[in-house]
C-alpha cells in the first residue's frame, strides 16, 4: 500500500464501523439473554393479530351520543392508547355510536382498565374510611337494624356525618373490596352519598356527595416535585389545574372545609377528599393547604407509573362519557402474514433485479453496492429490534413497505457517488484522486438530498395517525442508516479499493475503466495514472474545479466548430478533448 | 455496459446533448397539457374512486373458503340485501372480502347469514364490520397538514442550501406537476384511493424532492462561476448539468422502481387488494412521474426563471459575441 494517510483513516472507519454493528449486536445479545428482548422485531396489529374492541359509549344521565362526544370519545381513546405505550393502534368509528379500538398484541390490564375507565370523574369528600383493606363485613356481625345510624339533623355540608343514613351504612358493611371485589356503583347519584373502594389498596370509604364535577377539570401533568429549595427531588407528583371561575373556587370552599380538619388531625378521614373514577377510588389524598387559584399537587407514594397512571386519568377525567365493552376480539394474524410474506418475497425479488442491475451497470463496483446495502439493511434491522424493545416500536405492513421502498434511495447515494466520480476519470484523472475529488462533491449533494428525506420524515411522523407514523418512523430510520453506511463503508471501502491493482489500473470488469469512460489518460502504461493536476486539484477550490472543468467541455457546437477549423487549418486543439479514445487504448474496447 | 457507459461519456463532455432547456417550450406545453388533464379527469370523470375507508360502509371477511370465485359473494349479497352492490375479492389465500355501503344492523345479519351458507363455512368464520369514514378522514386531514408544514420547511431549507429562492420555487413546480399528475392517473385508471395511496402520496412528496436536489446540487456547481465564463450562457450551462446527472437519474429511477414494481406485479398478481398494493402503485407512477418532472420540468423552469437577470442576460450577450468571432475567425 503506498499510502498510510487515507488508507490508515479508511481503515479506522471501517473499524469504528464495526464496533457499532457489534455493540448494537452485543447490546440485543444482553436484552435476548435478559429475557427483555428478542431477535425478531416486534409486529403491529396487521402482522402479529391482535385484539380488537368495539366500545360504546354511554353519557351522563343516558343520553344518546352526539356525532361529536363520539369524536372526543374517539380522540380520548386514541390518547389513552398512545399514551399506554401502544402504537400503531388504530382508533375508529362504527356505526355512528362506538369506537372500535384495535391494538397489536394483547394489552395488559392495566391498560385495558385505563382505556375502557369511564370518563365519568368526580371529587367527593371522604366521610367514613376503613383502617386497611377491608373486606365485606360477617353477616352475623354486623350492625343490627335497630343500631344502624339514623341521623337526627340535615347535613350542612359534603362532609357532614349526618349523610350516612342507615341505607349507606347497611351498604358499606355489605361492600367488599378485597377479592372476591363487589362491582363498582358506577352511575351513583351525585347529589348523594356513595360507598366506594380505592382498587390498589383495598380501602373502603363512604363519601359524600360530589362537590367538583369532572368537567371542572382543567389538566393534570406529572413530574418529580421540587423542593424547598426550588431543588427536584426524587418524589412523584401529580399536577391538577382547575378550571377558573367555578373549580377554583369550589375547591377552595372544599380545601378550607378540610384543612381545618387537616390541622385538627393529620389522620381524620374527613380531611381526605377522593377522586372517584367510574365508582371506584382512584385516590384519597388529605388536604394540607387551602388551594385558592384552583393549582394543587397531590402527593403521596407515586411510582413514575402510578404518578402518569393518575394524571391520564386525571386528564381525560374532564369527559362525561362512560364506556362499555362491546365486544373484545383477537385478530388472527395469518392475512399479516400472508400479504408480509408476499412483501417480502416481492422486496427480495426487487432486491435481486437491483443487484443484476448494478452489476451489469458498475460491474465490480456493483458488489461494493450491493454489500453497502446489505450493512445498510442489517443497521436498520437492528435499529428496529432496539427500538421494539426500548419504545415498544412495533413494525407493520406500511413500515415493510417503506423500508422496501427506501432500497432505491439507499443505493441512489451509492450512483451519485460512483457517477461523480466517473466523471472525475473522464476528466483524465487517476482513480486515486478521482475518489477523492469525487467523495468531496458527492458528498454535500448527499447530504443535501438526505435532508429532504429526513425532513419529510419527521414532518410526517409528527403530523400523522395510526399506521402512517410506522411508515414515516421507518423511512426516516433508513435514510439515517444510508448516510451512515455511505460515510463509514462505502467512501472508506472504495478509497481502499482505488489503491489496489484491479480497479487502480481500471480493469475492464471493474467499473471504473478509463478507457470505456472515454478519458485519455496522460501516461499509459502499467501502474497508476498520476497526472500532476491532481495534487494541485486538492490544493484548489471545489468551485475552481468545477470552472476548469467547465472550459474543458465543449457544446457541440464549439465542436463542430473546432473540427471545421482544423480540417481547414489543421489542429488549433483550443482545449478540446478527442471525444474518441486514442489508438493504441482502442484495442481495449 | 460499455455502449450505456459511452452514453454516459458522450452526455457528459457534451457530445450528446437532450435540449431539456432549449426546447423548454415543448416539455412546458407537454406538461400543461398532463396538469389540465390531470385537473379535468376527476371534475369530469366523476373525482375519485374513494376505498371504503373514506365512504364508510360495510366490510364481511370469510376465511378457510374452499371455492374463491368472487361470483357466490355477490349473489349472496344480493340474496341477503337486494339492491346493493358489493365489492368482492379474495385478498390472500383462503380469504374474501365482502364490501358494501352501510347496511343496516338486520340486512347485515342476513347478508352473513348468507355469506355462510353460500361459501360452506362456519358462522364463526364469517366477521362482519361496519367501517366509519372517520379514519380515512383523520388520515388525509393529517396528511394535507404534512404536506403543506413539509413544502413550506422543504422550501426554506432549499433557499438555504442553493442561496437562491428560485431554485425552491422551480422545484415545488415540479413537485405540485408530479402530485397532481399522479392524482390525475389515479382518477383517470379509477384505481381505488385508500388510506395506503396517502401514504404512497407521502412518500412520493419526498422521494421527487430528492431527486430534484440531486439534479440541482450539480447545476449549483456548474452554475457557480457562470458570472466569469464565456464558455457557455447559463441555459446551457443548466442544460449541461442536466445532461450530466442523466445517467445516474436513469439508474435511480430503475433501482427505485425495480423492488416497488415487483411488489406491485406479485401484488396485483398474487395478493388482490391490500396495503402493499395500494403503497406500491402510487410509489410506482410516482418515481417515475418524479424523474421525468426533474428532468422536463424543474430544471427548465430554474433556467427559465432566472435567465432574465441583467448579469445573466450581458453574460449571454458576451458568449455569443464570442462566437461570432470565432465564427468569422473561420
Amino acid at each position: 500500500m503506498a499510502r498510510t494517510g487515507p488508507t490508515s483513516m479508511a481503515r479506522r472507519t471501517l473499524l469504528w464501523l464495526g464496533a457499532l454493528i457489534i455493540v448494537c449486536i452485543v447490546a440485543v445479545g444482553a436484552g435476548v439473554i435478559s429475557g427483555a428482548a428478542s431477535w425478531a422485531p416486534k409486529l403491529g396489529l396487521d402482522l402479529e393479530g391482535g385484539t380488537q374492541m368495539i366500545l360504546e359509549p354511554k353519557v351522563e344521565g343516558n343520553g344518546s351520543v352526539s356525532a361529536d362526544q363520539l369524536n372526543q370519545a374517539v380522540s380520548i381513546i386514541r390518547q389513552r392508547v398512545d399514551g399506554s405505550g401502544v402504537s400503531e393502534s388504530q382508533i375508529s368509528t362504527q356505526s355512528g355510536r362506538n369506537v372500535v379500538v384495535q391494538m397489536p398484541g394483547a394489552p395488559t390490564d392495566e391498560q385495558r382498565a385505563l382505556i375502557t375507565a369511564s370518563a365519568n370523574m368526580n371529587f367527593r369528600p371522604v366521610i367514613v374510611s376503613s383502617e386497611a383493606a377491608a373486606g365485606a363485613v360477617p353477616v352475623a356481625q354486623r350492625t343490627p337494624a335497630a343500631k344502624l345510624p339514623k341521623p337526627t339533623a340535615k347535613p350542612t355540608n359534603a362532609s357532614d356525618p349526618n349523610w350516612v343514613d342507615a341505607a349507606v351504612m347497611k351498604k358499606y358493611e355489605a361492600t367488599s373490596c378485597v377479592a372476591p371485589t363487589t362491582p363498582p356503583d358506577t352511575n351513583a347519584d351525585p347529589a348523594k352519598p356513595m360507598v366506594a373502594c380505592e382498587a390498589d389498596s383495598g380501602f373502603k370509604y363512604i363519601l359524600g356527595p360530589v362537590e367538583i364535577p369532572g368537567k371542572w377539570i382543567q389538566t393534570a401533568s406529572y413530574g418529580l416535585q421540587t423542593g424547598a429549595q426550588g431543588a427536584t427531588t426524587n418524589q412523584w407528583q401529580v399536577a391538577l389545574t382547575l378550571v377558573k371561575p367555578q373549580g377554583a373556587d369550589a375547591f377552595k370552599t372544599v380545601t378550607q372545609r378540610l384543612y381545618a380538619k387537616y390541622v385538627a388531625n393529620p389522620n381524620d378521614p374527613q380531611a381526605r377528599f377522593a377522586i372517584v373514577l367510574d365508582g371506584n377510588v382512584v385516590s384519597a389524598p388529605a388536604s394540607q393547604a387551602v388551594i385558592t387559584d384552583g393549582q394543587s399537587s397531590i402527593t403521596g407514594n407515586f411510582t413514575e407509573a402510578s404518578a402518569k397512571t393518575l394524571a391520564d386519568q386525571l386528564k381525560f377525567g374532564a369527559l362525561p362519557i362512560s364506556f362499555t365493552i362491546q365486544s373484545d376480539e383477537q385478530i388472527s394474524a395469518t392475512l399479516g402474514l400472508q400479504q408480509l410474506e408476499m412483501g417480502l418475497l416481492a422486496g427480495l425479488i426487487g432486491l435481486g433485479l437491483v443487484v443484476i442491475y448494478s452489476l451489469f451497470q458498475y460491474r465490480a463496483l456493483g458488489f461494493v453496492t450491493i454489500l453497502s446495502l446489505v450493512i445498510a439493511g442489517g443497521l436498520t434491522y437492528l435499529a428496529i429490534i432496539l427500538l421494539g424493545w426500548s419504545e415498544n416500536y412495533r413494525l407493520s405492513l406500511a413500515g415493510v413497505a417503506g423500508i422496501i421502498v427506501s432500497i432505491g434511495q439507499t443505493a441512489d447515494s451509492f450512483i451519485v457517488y460512483f457517477e461523480r466520480v466517473r466523471d472525475e476519470l473522464r476528466d483524465g484523472r487517476g482513480l486515486v484522486a478521482a475518489v477523492d475529488n469525487g467523495w468531496m462533491r458527492a458528498k454535500r449533494t448527499i447530504l443535501a438530498s438526505k435532508a429532504v428525506n429526513i425532513l419529510a420524515s419527521v414532518v410526517l411522523y409528527f403530523v400523522s395517525v395510526g399506521n402512517v407514523k410506522g411508515f414515516a418512523f421507518t423511512l426516516g430510520l433508513t435514510a439515517v442508516a444510508d448516510l451512515i453506511v455511505v460515510f463509514m463503508f462505502t467512501h472508506p471501502t472504495l478509497l481502499l479499493l482505488a489503491r489496489t491493482r484491479f480497479f487502480g489500473e481500471g480493469h475492464h470488469f471493474s467499473g471504473l475503466d478509463p478507457v470505456q469512460l472515454g478519458a485519455v489518460p496522460l501516461y499509459r502504461g502499467a501502474g497508476r495514472f498520476r497526472s500532476p493536476e491532481d495534487t494541485l486539484a486538492v490544493a484548489k477550490g471545489k468551485n475552481a474545479r468545477a470552472a476548469g472543468e467547465a472550459e474543458r467541455r465543449q457544446t457541440i457546437a464549439e465542436r463542430r466548430l473546432a473540427a471545421k477549423e482544423a480540417e481547414m487549418v489543421g489542429s488549433r486543439g483550443a482545449g478540446a478533448k478527442k471525444s474518441e479514445p486514442s489508438d493504441d487504448s482502442k484495442e481495449a474496447k | 455496459m460499455k455502449s450505456f457507459a459511452t452514453f454516459g461519456n458522450e452526455l457528459y463532455t457534451g457530445e450528446r446533448t437532450f435540449q431539456f432547456v432549449g426546447k423548454r417550450k415543448i416539455w412546458f406545453s407537454i406538461t400543461a397539457v398532463a396538469v389540465l388533464f390531470s385537473i379535468l379527469v376527476p371534475l369530469l370523470g366523476g373525482g375519485f374512486n374513494f376505498g371504503i375507508e373514506f365512504r364508510g360502509g360495510s366490510q364481511f371477511t370469510i376465511s378457510n373458503v374452499s371455492n374463491t370465485s368472487p361470483a357466490i359473494g355477490e349473489k349472496a349479497v344480493a340474496a341477503g340485501a337486494p339492491g346493493t352492490v358489493a365489492v368482492v375479492t379474495n385478498i390472500a389465500g383462503k380469504t374474501m372480502q365482502v364490501q358494501t355501503d352501510r347496511l343496516s344492523d338486520d340486512q347485515t345479519s342476513k347478508v352473513k347469514k348468507a355469506l355462510t351458507s353460500a361459501y360452506g363455512v362456519t358462522n364463526d368464520q364469517v366477521t362482519s364490520t361496519f367501517v366509519g369514514p372517520t379514519w380515512g378522514q383523520d388520515v388525509s386531514r393529517q396528511a394535507i397538514i404534512g404536506f403543506v408544514v413539509f413544502v413550506l420547511l422543504a422550501t426554506l431549507m432549499m433557499a438555504l442550501y442553493f442561496r437562491t429562492w428560485r431554485m425552491s420555487v422551480a422545484a415545488i413546480i415540479g413537485l405540485l406537476v408530479v402530485m397532481v399528475v399522479t392524482a390525475g392517473i389515479y382518477a383517470a385508471s379509477e384505481f381505488e384511493v385508500t388510506p395506503s395511496a396517502i401514504i404512497g402520496f407521502l412518500t412520493i412528496l419526498s422521494y421527487s424532492l430528492y431527486d430534484t436536489v440531486v439534479v440541482f446540487d450539480k447545476i449549483r456547481e456548474n452554475t457557480a462561476d457562470i458570472k466569469s465564463s464565456t464558455r457557455r450562457t447559463f441555459g446551457e450551462e443548466v442544460n449541461l448539468a442536466v445532461n450530466q446527472t442523466l445517467v445516474r437519474s436513469i439508474n435511480t429511477m430503475m433501482v427505485a422502481v425495480l423492488p416497488v414494481g415487483s411488489i406491485l406485479f406479485i401484488g396485483a398478481l398474487l395478493l388482490g387488494a391490500g396495503t402493499l398494493r395500494d403503497l406500491s402503485l402510487a410509489l410506482f407512477i410516482g418515481i417515475i412521474v418524479s424523474t421525468f418532472s426533474t428532468v422536463f420540468v424543474a430544471a427548465p423552469m430554474y433556467a427559465w426563471l432566472r435567465e432574465k437577470e441583467p448579469e445573466l442576460v450581458k453574460q449571454a450577450k458576451k458568449v455569443q459575441a464570442k462566437r461570432a468571432a470565432q465564427t468569422v475567425d473561420a
